[in-house]
């Protein structure tokens, strides 16, 4: 097992495709966080915004490389027939599988972690002169303030859980372009088509079952209870299809041909 | 000819891509199918229409006599309040720019009927109105005395300072007034944009030195709220209602609504083409994932090194593939959106939702429109794929430049100017070909792109997206010839 997740990690390190996704991470979360938090503004007491979220809209945009790397971390070995070499020199596949599962993690955790933290603070700064003040019942953005902590570490897991999703449905479809468009037509056009169905009921629960629109609740602290579902249950369902994504590739690579 | 037969091959023989094609479509119609059937507003109460078939709001409040022949009627405005809702059951005094007082003149209060009418505004001076959508600006508002002559079909509207001298307003023929119209002066409060939404309001106007000249008049005035139940009337504020009262021949007049036409915000329930469309984004990743693999997959084969040395040229060759993969998502996406939305719409209407009414040649422009969408998005991704020389980048730039934006602007706390801003600059600006929606001038509206209003005219978006993708082809062919394949 050792071998197997040291094998990914050099076969992660020595590529420049991942470290330029990684590093797209950080700087398109905090790039859209603090444009958005530029252009928001908050005229007075009542304007009801929710400035953690507005900080951590990045994510939106961070969650694409997050989940291209996913996607090549599989699908770039089944396009060159690295796949062969990687699953013969571990016949067990569900090991090799479970190592790129663990070092994607591993790798994404810390691109999130400092996409985050780059977003809050982006957000800490810019905000305040937007007027998402203390005079108007904003307090400045801080993780010693539970719900933003929620939040913040919500979003790590949330990037995780959607390269986690890519690397399940990569192993799926073998092909990098077709693995993308899947996942990022689960992520951006489920919550666009959930708009249009009348009725508010099974409008509700699309966005309830959409990996984006329920995990994406973490980073709400305001009006918790207008939300479709609550944070960390929406968060569980991103993880549901992430791991239900993973099985079905861990048990398609272990039966097909490769 | 060769080049493009040999492309035209190759997209055909590969299983993959035309089932994708076909996908998108069908997801088209799939999603078209599922908007019409969820809708379920069977039993609501009809949506008024006026004469011109387009949805008014067509609630206020009207003290009314009958007026047979022609005549004359003259009125002084000389107060318009306006109140604004400050929490529950409270109001503060507001400027609502379109609140009305005046004159009107109609057959009956039947909804949708046509009328003409002049009017004091909030802040847009005297205007003399009429069928909801025709709007003539008059004098400013110290101009506050006001005339309706009616004589035959032909109204006419004036304003006056000290009613003796009359600047003519503008006129208006109302069709079916009949013998006996009625006649008498109304209050509209219409909703107030506040923030990223709207705001009921109610106005009150006291009026003064009420004459009919000529004419045979019957009955007392009558006062009523028209339009009571109808859906394009937000109804009063909370503890306010519509109310005339009568003093030393003066009147004092509360109300609310409106007489014009109904934006997205005054007909919340309605339906519009753009959402039975809905299943374009759909049908945008389909073919961006095509347009992408119809390159990067000659590189992943390196099938590219027979294609580059079989063809002529390298820049041809990849106006060959543009032109195939254009054309082909072209007709899969004409098809899609001719099947999708009269399918759609007519489900809808089963289900008793308002679709936003569209003339032929808009139908038209927004099936080539969506059908080019789709097109320009393909050769798009084509020509990132042919720069990056791989599948999945290709395709996450794509879809992050085209389908983010439109996610971007549904947050309810984006600024409509940055809205206003994305929908024309990225290119996210070609979902404007899908605007079916009218902007009034006369009805304030957050006329901002989550509501289906575009900054950008249908066709100017769509030559944004098309712009994109001729220059990112260009560099393509600039990159394909100078690098080794």
């Amino acid at each position: 097992v050792r071998t197997a997740l040291h094998a990914e990690w050099t076969k992660l390190r020595t590529v420049a495709g991942p470290r330029w996704l990684l590093l797209g991470i950080v700087a398109a979360s905090v790039a859209l966080s603090a444009g958005a938090a530029s252009v928001v503004t908050c005229a007075s007491a009542a304007c009801g915004g929710d400035p953690t979220a507005v900080a951590l809209i990045g994510v939106m945009l961070g969650q694409a490389p997050a989940a291209v790397l996913g996607v090549l971390v599989i699908s770039g070995e089944c396009g060159t027939g690295m796949i062969r070499t990687t699953l013969t020199a571990m016949p067990r596949r569900h090991i090799a599988f479970a190592a790129k599962a663990v070092t994607v993690s591993g790798v994404v955790a810390a691109a999130a972690t400092v996409a985050v933290l780059g977003s809050l603070l982006a957000g800490r700064i810019v905000l305040p002169g937007r007027g998402f003040t203390a005079a108007h019942g904003h307090a400045a953005l801080s993780l010693a303030d539970g719900p933003t902590l929620r939040a913040s570490v919500g979003s790590i897991l949330y990037l995780i859980l959607i390269a986690l999703l890519s690397l399940g449905i990569a192993a799926v479809v073998r092909d990098s372009a077709t693995g993308i468009g899947i996942v990022l037509a689960l992520l951006y056009v489920l919550p666009i088509v959930a708009q249009v169905i009348g009725d508010p009921h099974w409008q509700r629960l699309l966005q309830r079952l959409g990996p984006m629109s329920a995990g994406l609740t973490v980073q709400a602290t305001t009006d918790l209870d207008r939300l479709p579902i609550g944070p960390w249950a929406g968060l569980a369902v991103t993880a549901g299809w992430a791991a239900a994504a993973l099985v079905t590739g861990g048990l398609l690579l272990h039966h097909r041909d490769a | 000819v060769s080049v493009l037969h040999a492309e035209w091959t190759k997209f055909r023989t590969v299983a993959g891509w035309v089932a994708g094609t076909a996908a998108a479509a069908l997801l088209m119609v799939l999603v078209a199918l599922l908007a019409g059937v969820s809708s379920d507003q069977k039993g609501a109460p009809p949506v008024p229409v006026g004469p011109g078939g387009e949805p008014v709001t067509d609630s206020f409040y009207f003290v009314h006599r009958p007026l047979t022949g022609d005549g004359s009627i003259t009125v002084t405005v000389s107060a318009l309040a306006t109140g604004v809702p400050d929490g529950p059951g409270e109001l503060r005094p507001g400027v609502v720019p379109w609140a009305k007082a005046g004159l009107l003149i109609r057959q009956s209060t039947r909804q949708g009927t046509s009328y003409a009418a002049i009017m004091v505004t909030g802040s847009h001076g005297v205007r003399m109105q009429d069928d909801y959508v025709h709007d003539t600006a008059g004098p400013a508002v110290s101009y506050r005395r006001l005339r309706l002559d009616r004589s035959g079909d032909l109204i006419t509207g004036y304003a006056s300072t000290d009613g003796t001298n009359w600047t003519e307003v503008g006129t208006a023929r109302v069709r079916g007034l009949g013998s006996t119209a009625q006649v008498g002066m109304f209050v509209a409060s219409p909703q107030a944009v506040q923030g990223l939404g709207t705001t009921g309001s109610v106005s009150t106007a006291t009026f003064g030195d009420l004459r009919l000249h000529g004419g045979r008049t019957g009955g007392d005035w009558t006062g009523e709220q028209v339009g009571a139940g109808s859906p394009t009337f937000a109804g009063y504020p909370q503890g306010t209602s519509g109310s005339f009262t009568e003093s030393d021949g003066g009147f004092t007049v509360t109300g609310a609504g409106d007489l014009a036409p109904a934006a997205r915000y005054s007909l919340p329930t309605g339906g519009t083409r753009g959402d039975i469309l809905t299943g374009t984004f759909g049908a945008l990743i389909v073919v961006i994932v095509v347009g992408a693999l119809f390159i990067t997959t000659e590189y992943r084969r390196n099938l590219i090194h027979v294609t580059l040395s079989a063809g002529p040229g390298r820049g041809r060759v990849l106006l060959a593939k543009a032109t195939v993969l254009g054309a082909v998502t072209f007709v899969a996406g004409l098809v899609g959106a001719l099947v999708a939305a009269p399918l759609g719409e007519r489900l809808a209407r089963a289900n008793g939702v308002y679709i936003f009414p569209v003339s032929p040649a808009t139908q038209l422009r927004v099936a080539l429109g969506t059908a080019a969408l789709l097109a320009c998005a393909s050769i798009l991704a084509l020509s990132v794929g042919t720069v990056l020389r791989r599948g999945a980048g290709a395709v996450t730039t794509v879809i992050v430049i085209t389908v983010l934006p439109y996610l971007l602007i549904a947050n309810p706390f984006m600024p409509a100017g940055v809205a206003n801003w994305l929908t024309r600059v990225t290119p996210a600006a070609a979902f404007a070909v899908q605007q079916t929606l009218v902007r009034y001038p006369q009805v304030e509206n957050p006329y901002t792109p989550y509501n289906g209003y575009y900054p950008l005219a249908p066709w100017a978006g769509l030559a944004v997206l098309a712009g994109y993708a001729m220059v990112s082809l260009a560099v393509a062919a600039v990159v394909l010839r100078r690098r080794d394949a």
